[in-house]
């Protein structure tokens, strides 16, 4: 493909985009590459704070850019205020004028551009009817359900003909039901008209009914770029597994080519990973066969069994870990059964190495410290040679004196290592839980500290999101290594 | 007898009878009687023809309205910069322009008294622009805060929403800011324009002898001529209740409302 065929392809394109928040130094999107083609419904999913409500607010204009580009047809509107884009957003909660009514409400954007009246009127009641909301005029905001309120909203946006329309969670206000009609009304509206839509959501069920491409973003960056089948079978790493759909993730090893060990059985994967290498192992709960004891690769307990309407929602215990199958058979609570799964119902992805690596502190008595508090550790050993002098200063091999503005020593730890504790004081640091993920047998937390980093535990007990724990790091189990 | 919520209600209910109620029933029969305690309409008749007491009238109207319109140029662009700002501090900057309400009045417009003094010798001279000044200075928070407060809690996306759709800063607010800060702004005119009228102790103060209507009432009373200063309140009663049901319809439209009254 020549390279002008794929420049017209690509309406809008974000180009290592970063936003640091100037007040807090709060980093809400870090180097964020995408290209969207013309047409195309892309949906931006992740948890609430993972930087996509602020990625579509760069794209209106509302927020600029730290650093990083945003082209739009191949020309750079990175800078440009929201009112010379040609985007249109629907609010997340309608932005709708309240001292107009509908019809003065549609056709603001109209009367900006000083379109003819005639050409207006005609515009926006083609609008009206394109919404189902014919005759609707006169009405006043305030009059309107949520529902109809979100119609105006999204006729407010489209009857600028925008080459994109930003949509910031448009369905969040509203109840089940009536998102369920909108999603459906809003692909078919994609499809009729062929705008490029843009779409905000944390609902992974909307994601994966609405998109032809799912961005999946975690704490400011992209975890996953893909149609939403891709994403849904193929998951890159356990977050993007954990937040699209029931999944059990368990963590193991390679025994060979094309099997793997985990949960306690070996099974045969069709993923060709090298043996020897630690993997994370998805299986979603559709893919669990639940057979006799005898014929199952692994076995286990049912621990509980609950009626799902389509289907049952069977928990197995199995040693230490817990899988979670999905039925159209029922099962007792004690059941003893084995459990199979086929190679194309286990997905394959290497481990992400969850060593926490952090700096410590040198204070001016040349002892190690972190967060305030002295660490049981000697950088005399640290350093070849490294002698304790009478006044406290430290002498390298050749007998100089370290400068310590010239050396930093940073310390890791294993996740296993570190102990949650809920009171805080005992910890070396506090934070709060900003992430969880079941691994089978335990769960991973990501706990954001103080000092702004992230720390990952492994815990088998249940916390909750945003608590807040006491970290206990032994020193006895921290590496250190010092870099000049 | 059994206790009942409605119990509850009873000093209310006394409170309104002695102070609202009787006031005004003591106010309306004298308004309405001559002084042999015979119903008349003499006293209203008198106040419509006496050409003394309608010119006091358009006078007050006079002094009102060019202080209500100075105090809405003053405090509108001020409140709107306040509100508007990413500024830290400036909750303390809207403390500073209120804190005049907590220094003792009278002090107030002695100090005020002695810069015009200063500035134009006699104040005798310029009664009219005295009575503005006096005035606006004493009112000018009671428009700031209003005003301040409807614009702070303006949804923001609206003025986003409005850039959406092409408008730029001006448009903007032209079209969204100001009209949604309307609220605000007919809830700090009914604090000034109305006090405006009445409050003849800044004009004393100021030593200014010109007659606005709470004087002309004062003056009434204290020549002991109880049923015509009635009638001169009970008109001026009507005048405030007719001003708050104009301008308190106007709100209603309007679901983002707040009136002071």
């Amino acid at each position: 493909m020549g390279n002008e065929t794929v420049k017209s392809e690509n309406i809008i394109e974000l180009r290592h985009v970063m936003r640091q928040y100037d007040d807090n130094g709060f980093i809400a999107v870090h180097d964020f590459n995408l290209e969207v083609k013309r047409g195309e419904f892309v949906t931006f999913l992740g948890p609430s704070g993972c930087g996509k409500t602020t990625t579509l607010r760069m794209i209106a204009g509302f927020d600029i850019p730290t650093s990083g580009e945003i082209l739009l047809n191949g020309k750079s509107i990175t800078s440009l205020p929201p009112y010379e884009r040609p985007i249109n957003t629907v609010f997340q909660r309608y932005a709708l004028f309240p001292h107009m009514n509908i019809y003065d409400n549609i056709a603001f954007g109209l009367r900006q551009k000083k379109v003819a009246k005639d050409v207006i009127d005609r515009k926006v009641k083609r609008m009206l009817s394109l919404v189902d909301l014919e005759g609707f005029e006169d009405r006043s905001v305030s009059t309107l359900s949520g529902g109809q309120q979100q119609r105006i909203a999204i006729a407010r946006a489209l009857v600028n003909e925008p080459e994109i329309l930003l949509l910031d969670e448009p369905l969040g206000a509203l109840d089940l039901k009536m998102r369920q009609e909108m999603q459906i009304e809003l692909k078919a509206m994609h499809d009729r008209l062929g705008i490029t839509f843009i779409y905000v959501t944390h609902d992974q069920e909307e994601a994966l009914t609405m998109s032809d491409k799912i961005v999946v973003m975690s704490e400011g960056e992209i975890q996953q770029i893909g149609t939403p089948e891709d994403i849904y079978n193929e998951p890159k790493n356990a977050f993007v597994a954990d937040f699209i759909g029931e999944s059990n993730i368990f963590g193991g090893i390679m025994t060979g080519k094309l099997t793997t060990r985990f949960c306690g059985g070996e099974f045969v994967c069709v993923d060709d990973v090298p043996e020897g290498t630690h993997i994370t192992a998805v299986v979603r709960p559709e893919d669990v066969e639940i057979t006799k004891p005898e014929n199952g690769t692994i076995r286990g307990v049912v621990t509980a069994v609950i009626f799902k309407g389509m289907h049952y929602e069977i928990t197995i215990q199995s040693g230490k870990n817990e899988i979670v199958a999905r039925s159209t058979r029922s099962a007792n609570v004690g059941d003893r059964v084995g459990i199979c799964l086929e190679p194309d119902g286990i997905h394959i992805m290497i481990a992400e190495d969850h060593t926490n690596t952090f700096q410590v502190d040198i204070n001016k008595d040349y002892r190690l410290e972190y967060n305030g508090q002295l660490l049981h550790a000697s950088l005399t050993k640290l350093i070849k040679g490294g002698k304790r002098q009478e006044d406290g200063t430290i002498i390298d091999a050749n007998g100089e004196v370290i400068d310590l503005s010239r050396i930093r020593v940073m310390a890791s730890i294993q996740p296993e290592d570190i102990d949650m504790t809920d009171n805080q004081e005992e910890g070396l640091i506090q934070g709060n839980i900003s992430n969880l993920i079941y691994l089978g047998s335990h769960y991973l937390y990501i706990i954001h500290t103080e000092l702004e980093q992230d720390f990952a535990v492994y815990d088998e007990d249940l916390w909750n999101m945003g608590d807040r724990v006491g970290l206990i790091m032994p020193t006895e189990k921290m590496s250190f290594t010092i870099k000049k | 007898m059994r206790f009942s919520r409605k119990n509850l209600g009873i000093p209310y209910m006394l409170f309104l009878i002695l102070f609202v109620i009787a006031p005004l029933a003591v106010l309306v029969y004298y308004a309405f009687t001559n002084g042999s305690g015979q119903f008349t309409l003499m006293n209203f008749i008198g106040f419509f023809t006496n050409p003394n007491t309608v010119g006091t009238l358009f006078y007050s109207l006079a002094i009102a309205a060019v202080t209500t319109i100075v105090c809405v140029l003053l405090a509108y662009p001020l409140a709107y910069i306040l509100a508007t700002s990413h500024f830290r501090a400036k909750s303390v900057i809207v403390m500073i322009f209120v804190m005049p309400m907590w220094i003792n009045f009278s002090l107030r417009i002695t100090a005020l008294k002695e810069v015009l003094t200063f500035l134009e010798g006699n104040l005798a001279m310029h009664p009219f622009l005295n009575a503005v000044i006096g005035m606006s200075y004493d009112f000018l928070p009671f428009m700031i805060l209003p005003i301040y407060t409807t614009i702070s809690r303006l949804d923001r996306s609206l003025l986003e929403a409005a850039a959406d759709l092409g408008a730029d800063e001006k448009t903007a607010f032209w079209k969204v800011t100001l009209p949604l800060s309307m609220p605000g702004v007919i809830s700090g005119v009914s604090m000034v324009f109305l006090p405006a009228m009445t409050n003849y102790v800044v004009l004393d103060m100021l030593y200014n002898s010109t007659y606005i209507m709470g004087s002309l009432i004062g003056s009434y009373f204290s020549a002991y001529n109880w049923h015509g200063g009635s009638m001169i309140a009970l008109i001026l009663l009507a005048f405030i209740c007719l001003f708050t049901l104009l301008t308190g319809t106007g709100e209603d439209a309007n679901p983002r409302g707040g009136s002071a009254l």
